[in-house]
C-alpha cells in the first residue's frame, strides 16, 4: 500500500518534514534580517530570535503559563462536549431519516452565521466568562461533527447491514456494530476540524471579550502594553505550535486506528 | 415443509424482477437454484431473508409468513467482499454472529478458527478481510455462515471466485454440513454443481424470473467429485438443466 508508484514520486514523509522545516527557517531568516537591518521597526516586527527567545521564556513564566491552561482547559471542555453532542445526534439524524429532513431547514439557516460573528451575542448574554467561551466553542466545534457523522453514516455499505441483520442483530445493534465503525473515518475527520475550530474560538473569544484569562487574553493585554508586541507574537507563536501540535497527534491517531479504511480507499481520505 | 414460497413476485421500479414463483422446500433439504443472471435469483433469495417484502405472494417459513428476517438464518452474499467488515479481522467477522448465540469469547473464538479451517484458512485468522484475494474473502464469508449453524441456509452464488479445486473442496464441505439437518438454498451458475450438490434443481425462466422446472435428483445421498459425475443420471440431468436454462424445452416432464 505504501510502496505504490506515485507515492515514490512524493516526496517521502521526512522529505516532507524537511521541506516544511526549511520553510519555517527561510522565514524566520527573513524576519531576522528584515528586524536586525531596521527595513521594518524594531517595535512592529521584532527580529525572529528574539520572539522565538521570549516564546521559549514564557514556558517558566507562570503569568503566561495560568493563562496558557487556562485556554487548553476550555479548548479541552468544549471540544468534548461538541464530539460528546454531535456524534449522538448525528448518529439519531443519520439513521432516522424522517428527523433529518425535519431538522435541515433550521441547520440551514444557522450554519452559514460564521461563528465568530456570535461573539459579541453570546458575551451580552452569557458575560464574558469561560462558560461564554465553552458555549462558542461548542456552537463551532459541533458543525464538522454532525455533519461528518451524518455524512459517514450514508457511506455506510447497505449489504454490511444487511448481513448484520440477517444474524439476528436488531437496530440497535447493528447501528453500533456496523455503522459507527464504517463511519468512524469520517468522524475522526470532523473531529480534527473541530478541534482547530474550537482553538480559533477559544482565542478568538479571548481577544474580544478583554478580560478573564487565556492566550488570547494574555495577547491582548500585551497588545495595550509599551514594547508588547514580541509578547503578541510570542503568544501566537505559542497558539500556532498548539494548534500543530493538536493537529500532529490527531492524524497520526487516524492513521493507526483506521489502517482498514486507508487501505480500502488506497489512501485516499 | 419447511418453507412455502407462494406466487411470489417483484419488482424495482417498474421492472419486473420475479413473476409467480412458487416453490417448496423440505426441512433438511437442498435446493439448488439456477437461472440466467438478471433473472431474480438473488431477490428471491432477499425475500426469503425478509430483507424484501415481495410485492405479490407471500413466504411461509414454518408455517409463518415471513415480513421481517427470520430467526436462524444465514445469508452468503453474492457480495462476498462487502459483506465482511473491514475493521475487523478474519477471526473477529467469523465470531461475531455468534454472540447471537449467546458463547462465551473464548468459545466464540475457537469456533470461528475450526470453520476457517474448514474452508482452508487456517492460517489468515489473524489477517483483515482487505489483506485477502476475492477467494478467499468468499470462503470467509461461507464460513462465518458455517460457523453459526442455521436452520436455514441461504447462499448466493458462493463458490463463483474460487479455483476449481477449492470450489470441489467447497461443494463437498456443503454436502457434509447438509447431512447436519441444515437446510440449504443454494444459487449458482455452475449446472453440474447444482446437480453435484441438490436434492432438487429450480430452473428460474429469463426475466421476469419464474420456476421452469423444479427436477429432483435421483442420485445417492454419498457423493463424489469423481464418480458421481460420471453416473448416467447425473450426465442426464445436467443435460437437462442446460438445455432448461439456455431457454430450450424440457426433454421429459420430471415433477
Ligand atoms: N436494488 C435494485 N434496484 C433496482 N433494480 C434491481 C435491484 N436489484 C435487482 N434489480 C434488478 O432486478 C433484476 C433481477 O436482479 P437479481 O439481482 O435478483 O438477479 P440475479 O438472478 O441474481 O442475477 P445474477 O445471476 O447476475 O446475480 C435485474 O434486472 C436487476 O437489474
Ligand atoms: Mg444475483
Amino acid at each position: 500500500m505504501t510502496s505504490r508508484n506515485p507515492a515514490s514520486r512524493r516526496p517521502s514523509r521526512i522529505g516532507k518534514w524537511l521541506r516544511g522545516l526549511a520553510g519555517l527557517v527561510v522565514l524566520g531568516l527573513l524576519s531576522e534580517i528584515l528586524g536586525r537591518a531596521g527595513i521594518v521597526h524594531r517595535d512592529f516586527l521584532p527580529p525572529a530570535s528574539t520572539i522565538l527567545g521570549r516564546a521559549v521564556s514564557l514556558a517558566g513564566d507562570g503569568y503566561f503559563l495560568t493563562n496558557l491552561w487556562s485556554t487548553i482547559k476550555a479548548w479541552a471542555i468544549g471540544l468534548a462536549i461538541a464530539v460528546g453532542g454531535g456524534v449522538p445526534v448525528g448518529l439519531l439524524l443519520g439513521s432516522v431519516p424522517v428527523l433529518n429532513t425535519a431538522v435541515r431547514a433550521v441547520v440551514e439557516f444557522l450554519r452559514p452565521i460564521p461563528s465568530v460573528a456570535l461573539i459579541p451575542l453570546v458575551s451580552l448574554i452569557l458575560g464574558s466568562g469561560q462558560t461564554t467561551e465553552v458555549t462558542l466553542i461548542v456552537y463551532a466545534a459541533a458543525w464538522p461533527v454532525l455533519f461528518n457523522t451524518i455524512y459517514g453514516l450514508q457511506d455506510v455499505d447497505p449489504v454490511a447491514k444487511e448481513t448484520m441483520r440477517t444474524f439476528g442483530f436488531g437496530r440497535l445493534a447493528v447501528i453500533w456494530r456496523v455503522s459507527l465503525p464504517s463511519a468512524a473515518p469520517f468522524i475522526a475527520t470532523g473531529v480534527r476540524l473541530a478541534a482547530a475550530i474550537a482553538l480559533i474560538l477559544a482565542v478568538g473569544t479571548e481577544i474580544l471579550s478583554g478580560f478573564g484569562q487565556g492566550l488570547g487574553t494574555f495577547i491582548a493585554q500585551a497588545q495595550q502594553s509599551i514594547d508588547g508586541t514580541k509578547d503578541v507574537l510570542a503568544g501566537t507563536v505559542w497558539t500556532g505550535a498548539l494548534g500543530l501540535l493538536v493537529n500532529v497527534v490527531l492524524v497520526q491517531g487516524e492513521r493507526r486506528l483506521f489502517r482498514w479504511h486507508h487501505a480500502q480507499t488506497g489512501g485516499r481520505s | 415443509m419447511m418453507l412455502e414460497i407462494e406466487m411470489v413476485g417483484h419488482s424495482y421500479a417498474g421492472h419486473t424482477a420475479l413473476q409467480d414463483v412458487n416453490l417448496e422446500v423440505a426441512g433438511g433439504e437442498l435446493l439448488s437454484i439456477v437461472g440466467p443472471s438478471g433473472c431474480g435469483k438473488s431477490t428471491l433469495l432477499r425475500c426469503i431473508a425478509g430483507l424484501i417484502r415481495p410485492a405479490q405472494g407471500r413466504v411461509v417459513l414454518n408455517g409463518a409468513q415471513i415480513d421481517d428476517v427470520p430467526d436462524n438464518l444465514a445469508v452468503v452474499f453474492q457480495d462476498y467482499s462487502r459483506s465482511l467488515l473491514p475493521w475487523l479481522s478474519v477471526r473477529d467477522n467469523v465470531a461475531l454472529p455468534l454472540r447471537r448465540r449467546g458463547k462465551p469469547k473464548a468459545e466464540r473464538r475457537a469456533a470461528a478458527e475450526a470453520a476457517l479451517a474448514t474452508v482452508g484458512l487456517s492460517g489468515a485468522d489473524g489477517m483483515y478481510p482487505w489483506q485477502l484475494s476475492g477467494g478467499m474473502q468468499q470462503r470467509v464469508s461461507i464460513a462465518r455462515a458455517l460457523a453459526y449453524r442455521p436452520a436455514l441456509l441461504l447462499m448466493d452464488e458462493p463458490f463463483g471466485s474460487v479455483d476449481a479445486q477449492t470450489r470441489e473442496d467447497l461443494e463437498d464441505l456443503i454436502l457434509q454440513v447438509r447431512g447436519d439437518g441444515m437446510t440449504i438454498l443454494l444459487v449458482t451458475h455452475d449446472i453440474d454443481e447444482s446437480v453435484y450438490v441438490g436434492d432438487r434443481v429450480a430452473v428460474l425462466s429469463r426475466a421476469p424470473g419464474t420456476v421452469i422446472a423444479d427436477l429432483q435428483v435421483d442420485l445417492p445421498a454419498k457423493r463424489d467429485q469423481i464418480t458421481t459425475r460420471e453416473l448416467p443420471e447425473f450426465v442426464h440431468l445436467r443435460a437437462e438443466v442446460g438445455r432448461l436454462v439456455r431457454g430450450g424445452a424440457p426433454a421429459s416432464q420430471a415433477s
